[in-house]
C-alpha cells in the first residue's frame, strides 16, 4: 500500500505487469498543482505590496456586490480599495463599484463557474497594487466550484443570505470549511422569515470543525461595525507580517493562508 | 449542467496536462489509464470527472485512456481523545467524545496517483 495516501498501488502494478505493452508510473501529485503554483505567485505579489486580499464567495444573489457598496461607504475613504469582479457575462457589478469611486477590474468568465489564480493574476496586473490597502475579489456566485481554487487571497469570506436557509454550511461543507468568516446577510428580512436561526449557522460551522466567526448584518440597514473591524484587524495583521518578516528558511509559510490548524490549536470557546 | 459549466472540466484539463507530461518524460506515445484519488471533501464529483475526462483528453496522448477513481474516507484526529476516527462530510466532530475542534487527516485529497503508459518500443503507435 502506498505510504503517502494509502492507495492500492501494488494492485495497479500487478495489473500492469500482466500487459506487455503497458507500464505504470507512480505520480502522486495534486491535481491543482498548476493553480496552486499560480496562487502562490499571486500571494507573493500581494504580500510584497502589503495589501489585504479578501475573496468573497456565495450563492448568486446573496448580496456580494451590495455588501461591497456598503463597505466602501462605511470605510469612508479611509483606505485605498479595489475590486476584481468575476461574472459570467456582464459588467454590471463592476459598474456598480466604479460608481462608488473605486477601481474595478471585470473578469468575464463566460461559461466558467469559478475564478482561478491565472485569471486573478491577469486582473491584478491591471491594478496599482502598491497603492492599495484592501483588494476584494468578488468570485462567481456559486457555492460549489469557487471553493476548489486558491486565488492567492489572504482570507475567504462566505456570504449566506437569510432567504437561503441556515443549513447551507451542512449542504456545502467544502465551501464553508474553506471560509475564514461567514457573513449572514439580509438580516433586515429576518422578521418575515420564520425558519432562519442565526445561532444555528454557528453551530453548523462547529460541526464542520471550523472556528471561523459568524457575523450577521444587513448591507441595507447595517450595522456593519463588526465586519469593518474584522477587515481592519486583517489589514493590521498583514502589515505586521510585512514589516516583521520571518528570517527563518520556513518564513515562506507566512505567505500562505492562515491554516485551520491554528484555529484547532486554540482553546475551547 | 453541461460539462463546460463545472470545475471538474478545469481539473480534468490539469489532470491531462500532468499525465501528458509524465508520458513525455518516459517517451511514451499513449496513456492507457489514469488513476486518481479523490476525497469526499475535495469538492469534486466523480461522475462529473468521468463526463469531463473525454472532453479534456481529446487530441492528447490521453485520448481513449481509462480514468479510474478511488475514494478515500473522511478521517479526523481528535486532540482530546488523541485518536483518529471516521467522520462524515458534514459532521467532522469527534464521534467518540463530540469535541468539535478536530483536525481533518483524510478526505480532501485530489491526487493523480499513477499513469499507465504504452511502451513505445514494444508496440508502435496504433
Amino acid at each position: 500500500m502506498c505510504q503517502t495516501c494509502g492507495c492500492a498501488i501494488p494492485d495497479h502494478l500487478q495489473h500492469a505487469s500482466n500487459e506487455h505493452d503497458v507500464h505504470t508510473v507512480e505520480v502522486l501529485e495534486g491535481l491543482k498543482a498548476h493553480n496552486d503554483e499560480a496562487a502562490r505567485h499571486n500571494r507573493e505579489h500581494f504580500d510584497r505590496a502589503g495589501l489585504l486580499v479578501v475573496n468573497l464567495m456565495s450563492s448568486p444573489g446573496a448580496g456580494k456586490t451590495r455588501l461591497l457598496e456598503a463597505t466602501i461607504e462605511a470605510l469612508g475613504g479611509r483606505y485605498r480599495l479595489a475590486v476584481i469582479e468575476g461574472d459570467l457575462e456582464t459588467e454590471n457589478d463592476a459598474r456598480r463599484i466604479r460608481a462608488k469611486g473605486v477601481p474595478a477590474v471585470q473578469i468575464t468568465t463566460g461559461s466558467a463557474c469559478h475564478l482561478d489564480a491565472t485569471m486573478v493574476h491577469r486582473a491584478a496586473h491591471a491594478l496599482p497594487l502598491d497603492a492599495l490597502d484592501i483588494l476584494f475579489i468578488e468570485n462567481v456566485g456559486n457555492l460549489v466550484c469557487p471553493a476548489s481554487f486558491d486565488l492567492g487571497q489572504h482570507v475567504n469570506v462566505t456570504l449566506l443570505s437569510t432567504p437561503e436557509g441556515d443549513d447551507k454550511p451542512l449542504k456545502y461543507p467544502v465551501m464553508f470549511r474553506a471560509s475564514d468568516l461567514v457573513l449572514i446577510t439580509k438580516t433586515d428580512l429576518l422578521p418575515v422569515l420564520d425558519d432562519f436561526d442565526v445561532d444555528a449557522v454557528a453551530d453548523h460551522m462547529r460541526r464542520l470543525a471550523s472556528a471561523a466567526p459568524v457575523m450577521a448584518l444587513s448591507s441595507k440597514s447595517g450595522p456593519l461595525d463588526a465586519w469593518i473591524e474584522w477587515l481592519e484587524a486583517g489589514l493590521t495583521e498583514r502589515r505586521r507580517l510585512r514589516f516583521h518578516p520571518a528570517s527563518s528558511p520556513g518564513g515562506h509559510a507566512l505567505l500562505s493562508r492562515p491554516s485551520r490548524l491554528d484555529h484547532a490549536a486554540s482553546p475551547d470557546t | 449542467m453541461e460539462p463546460s459549466d463545472v470545475h471538474e472540466l478545469s481539473l480534468c484539463r490539469s489532470l491531462v496536462r500532468q499525465a501528458t507530461r509524465v508520458a513525455a518524460e518516459h517517451g511514451a506515445p499513449r496513456i492507457r489509464r489514469v488513476c486518481v484519488r479523490i476525497g469526499p471533501l475535495s469538492g469534486v464529483e466523480a461522475e462529473l470527472m468521468h463526463q469531463a475526462f473525454p472532453l479534456a483528453s481529446r487530441h492528447t496522448p490521453a485520448e481513449g485512456a481509462r480514468l479510474e477513481m478511488a475514494t478515500s474516507p473522511v478521517r479526523v484526529h481528535c486532540p482530546r481523545c488523541r485518536q483518529e476516527a471516521n467522520a462524515s462530510v458534514n459532521d467532522l466532530t469527534c464521534p467518540r467524545c463530540g469535541h468539535w475542534q478536530t483536525r481533518l487527516t483524510g478526505g480532501d485529497e485530489l491526487l493523480l496517483v499513477s499513469v499507465d503508459l504504452a511502451a513505445p518500443h514494444l508496440h508502435p503507435i496504433p
